[in-house]
């Protein structure tokens, strides 16, 4: 038996997949995901399962794809993860549950994220449902914003049985990953189809409610009969650089640039409203996920030749997953390492022509462990780009906490919560980007997980 | 989904919009906008309060066809719905201990005007308007702004109506009378609130503006709105849309809103075509739609 090598999933050539924005990966097939199953040794002791934020019990749900019970293995991995689909596709898994597979001693680790993705698409395609009838408990938790952390939060509460309201501030559920993460990695209508069995399980939800503008967390309290709430709010307030030029015409954040492409499907325009204006050469700055995000959805536009992602460091600090930048590099866009924008110039109507870029070296490392970039005297150079797109990370929108009684945050907006999602109000508890700052969608369903729990504890506490 | 209740037409292409929606209307203060999304696939669009209601749950919008969303909103009618609508955003304004204002409102612009001036006049602050529009059948809220002013001036470009000229043509006459305000608001296109500006700030009168630029969520999270105000970068969803008009780089705003010029001709010209379509199969009596 092949132990060593894992199954290879099926993916859209690049030279085809740069012309569209369907799913790159293309999943594995049942064969193909029985054989990849059937390499998992069954650990009694499984280090895997410590890898993972939300406790998936892993050799389980693999154990019974080798015996073809997909169903079963979808209710195991459901009974503590709501979001299979999504997690079996965008989860950094090398640095979580995979990185911590015994298999990596002798070769390559299980392809657990994969599995995952197969038995969760299985059960969509095939209407699975979850069997979950718990008792309903006639407690009202508002959930505040619908992204990962959020419904993972409802999801937990729905099967103890809350009564769950979902608010979100956008027209359409998901946070990032309906705005965020683009169709090619991530389907809309698998998202979609998530949120659908949330509501399934009896989430309300109510979109166009920006709390802290539309209704404040006090009202929701106060007035109208919350005994608990979470805020997964995120952190999408976007940073530039402060250089001149970043307000010519084709500059872009990577979240506006993103949520035309994801929420608004600006690439269908004129066929949807929105539109998007880029050029033919388009630098991307920086280097984490959200960079390789926005230089693929880059290259998919009409009229775009080029697309630079031009980072402080080298490569090997890229934060980006490894998987996403090889398709990056497959796809052909173009990396500029070491190097950092000092200004960008402009035409007379005010739009991007070239950017100056001066070189970088790597110095000591800094408190994040990576070695800090310092500017090399003299080493400045122009780059002919007419479109740029800042992906330089996010930060957490400080309505909430300043229109909410009694929340105290951090000096850069981050929410302080204790290690269950507790804040310095009782009864109010908050997870996710909101209070670590921009991290990843499984920590945020981690925290999520944690906070239900917490708040089902303070529910029980407080008695009937 | 969200009714409209009440439908009126202020000017040619001028429309008013009353539109159930109860949240919005009860937290509601003078300054503040919504978005609104008309159905699926179509795009999110700021539009600012014009007026509300908090008993009846209705908030006023007022908006000139201009594009494709803006001219597909005014084919709707009183009991049609529009699918998203969210609010209020933004900073609502505030006027502290203010005896004299002077607002002064250029063509649409009129219409965010009039909450701000009702305030201040329910409040007992002496209230002067200069109001103005290209011809005298595109001036809007007459009326309305009279009722909450103390004294009212007229102005049209080609003189149809009031005084013979813009708006500003008044605003020096007042300033170099010796007129004295509190503040200055002027709300209209940029290049008005521009020139305004740099009128009023010899005489150092603060100047409140209302800025237009492009949205998308409306909410802080893309800054595609973003505006250089005194020399730093803001986001008119959520530090504004009300900024010190001294303050202002009108010229960069202006260039901004020129972004998707190429992109808003095709689609307007897709709609109309699409549009006169219908319109046409509708008087021959063939919906084409419906044959299929």
């Amino acid at each position: 038996m092949a132990v060593k090598d894992r199954v290879p999933m099926r993916e859209q050539d690049p030279k085809v997949r740069i012309k569209n924005f369907d799913e790159v990966a293309l999943g594995y097939t049942e064969e193909e995901a029985i054989l990849e199953a059937s390499r998992c040794l069954q650990c009694p002791n499984p280090t895997c399962v410590a890898g993972c934020p939300v406790h998936v019990r892993i050799p389980e749900f693999i154990k019974a794809i080798t015996e073809r019970k997909f169903e079963e293995a979808y209710k195991i991995i459901t009974s503590t993860n709501s979001l299979p689909a999504v997690c079996g596709r965008v989860c950094p898994q090398e640095e979580q549950c995979e990185k911590n597979c015994i298999l990596n001693r002798i070769g390559k680790p299980i392809a657990i994220g994969r599995l995952e993705r197969f038995v969760a698409d299985y059960a969509l395609q095939n209407n699975i449902e979850e069997e979950v009838k718990p008792e309903k408990k006639n407690k009202k938790v508002a959930i505040i914003g619908s992204g990962p952390a959020g419904l993972t939060c409802a999801g937990d509460l729905l099967k103890m049985g809350y009564d769950v309201t979902i608010f979100e501030a956008l027209h359409a559920l998901g946070g990032v990953l309906t705005y965020g993460i683009p169709e090619f990695r991530l389907p809309k209508r698998i998202v979609e189809a998530e949120i659908e069995r949330l509501k399934k399980l009896g989430a309300k939800v109510e979109t166009n409610v920006v709390v802290g503008k539309t209704v404040t967390i006090d009202e929701l309290m106060e007035e109208e009969g919350f005994e608990a709430v979470f805020i997964g709010t995120g952190a999408g307030l976007p940073r530039f650089m402060g250089i001149p030029g970043e307000n010519l015409n084709g500059v872009y954040s990577a979240n506006e640039f993103l949520t035309r492409i994801n929420l608004m499907k600006a690439y269908k325009f004129p066929e949807y409203d929105t539109p998007i204006a880029v050029g033919k050469r388009v630098a991307v700055i920086g280097g984490g996920n959200v960079a390789m995000d926005a230089a693929r959805s880059a290259l998919r536009l009409e009229g775009v030749e080029e697309v630079i992602v031009v980072y402080r460091r080298s490569k090997e600090e890229m934060p980006a997953r490894a998987e996403e930048i090889e398709h990056a590099i497959e796809e052909g866009i173009k990396f500029e390492f070491l190097a950092n924008p000092i200004r960008i110039n402009g035409t007379e109507d005010g739009w991007v022509k070239s950017m100056d870029v001066i070189r970088m070296k790597l110095g000591e490392p800094d408190s994040s462990g990576r070695r800090r970039p310092i500017e090399i005297p003299g080493s400045q150079f122009t780059m002919e780009v007419d479109t740029v797109i800042m992906a330089l990370g996010t930060s957490p929108n400080r309505l909430i906490p300043s229109t909410t009684k009694d929340i105290q945050v951090q000096k850069w907006g981050g929410i302080i919560t204790d290690e269950d999602g507790r804040t310095s109000r009782p009864g109010v508890f908050a997870g996710g980007d909101a209070v670590t700052g921009a991290a990843t969608v499984i920590l945020a369903m981690g925290a999520g997980k944690k906070a239900a729990k917490a708040i089902d504890e303070y529910l029980r506490s407080k008695g009937e | 989904m969200f009714k409209i209740l009440e439908k009126r037409e202020l000017a040619p292409s001028i429309k008013l919009f009353v539109i159930e929606a109860p949240l919005v209307a009860k937290k509601a203060r003078p300054g503040q906008f919504v978005m609104l999304r008309i159905k699926e696939g179509g795009e999110r669009i700021p539009l600012t309060i014009a007026d509300y209601n908090s008993e009846n749950g209705t908030v006023t919008i007022v908006f000139q066809e201009v594009g494709k969303t803006t001219r597909e909103l005014g084919t709707l009618e009183a009991g049609d719905y529009i699918q998203d609508f969210v609010g209020p955003l933004g900073v609502p304004v505030e006027f502290p201990n203010h005896k004299k204002v002077l607002g002064i409102g250029g063509g649409l612009g009129i219409a965010p005007l009039y909450p701000k001036l009702k305030m201040l006049h329910q409040q007992g602050v002496e209230v002067v308007s200069i109001i103005g529009a290209r011809t005298a059948e595109l001036l809007i809220l007459e009326e309305e702004i009279k009722a909450v002013s103390d004294r009212m001036y007229i102005c049209t470009d080609d003189g149809s109506k009031g005084r013979h000229g813009f708006v500003t043509v008044v605003l020096k006459e007042l300033l170099e009378q010796g007129e004295k305000f509190d503040e200055i608001i002027i709300i209209g296109p940029p290049i008005l609130m521009k020139i305004g500006s740099e009128i009023t700030k010899p005489y150092g009168i603060p100047t409140m503006v209302s800025l237009n630029p492009i949205m998308v969520d409306g909410t802080g999270m893309c800054g595609g709105c973003r505006v250089t105000v005194d020399g730093e970068i803001k986001f008119a969803c959520v530090d504004g849309p009300a900024f010190d008009g001294h303050k202002v780089d009108f010229d960069e705003l202006i260039k901004r809103l020129a972004t998707y010029k190429e992109e808003e001709k095709i689609s307007l010209e897709r709609f109309n075509e699409v549009h006169e379509c219908k319109l046409i199969n509708k008087i021959e009596g063939v919906d084409k739609d419906a044959v299929k």
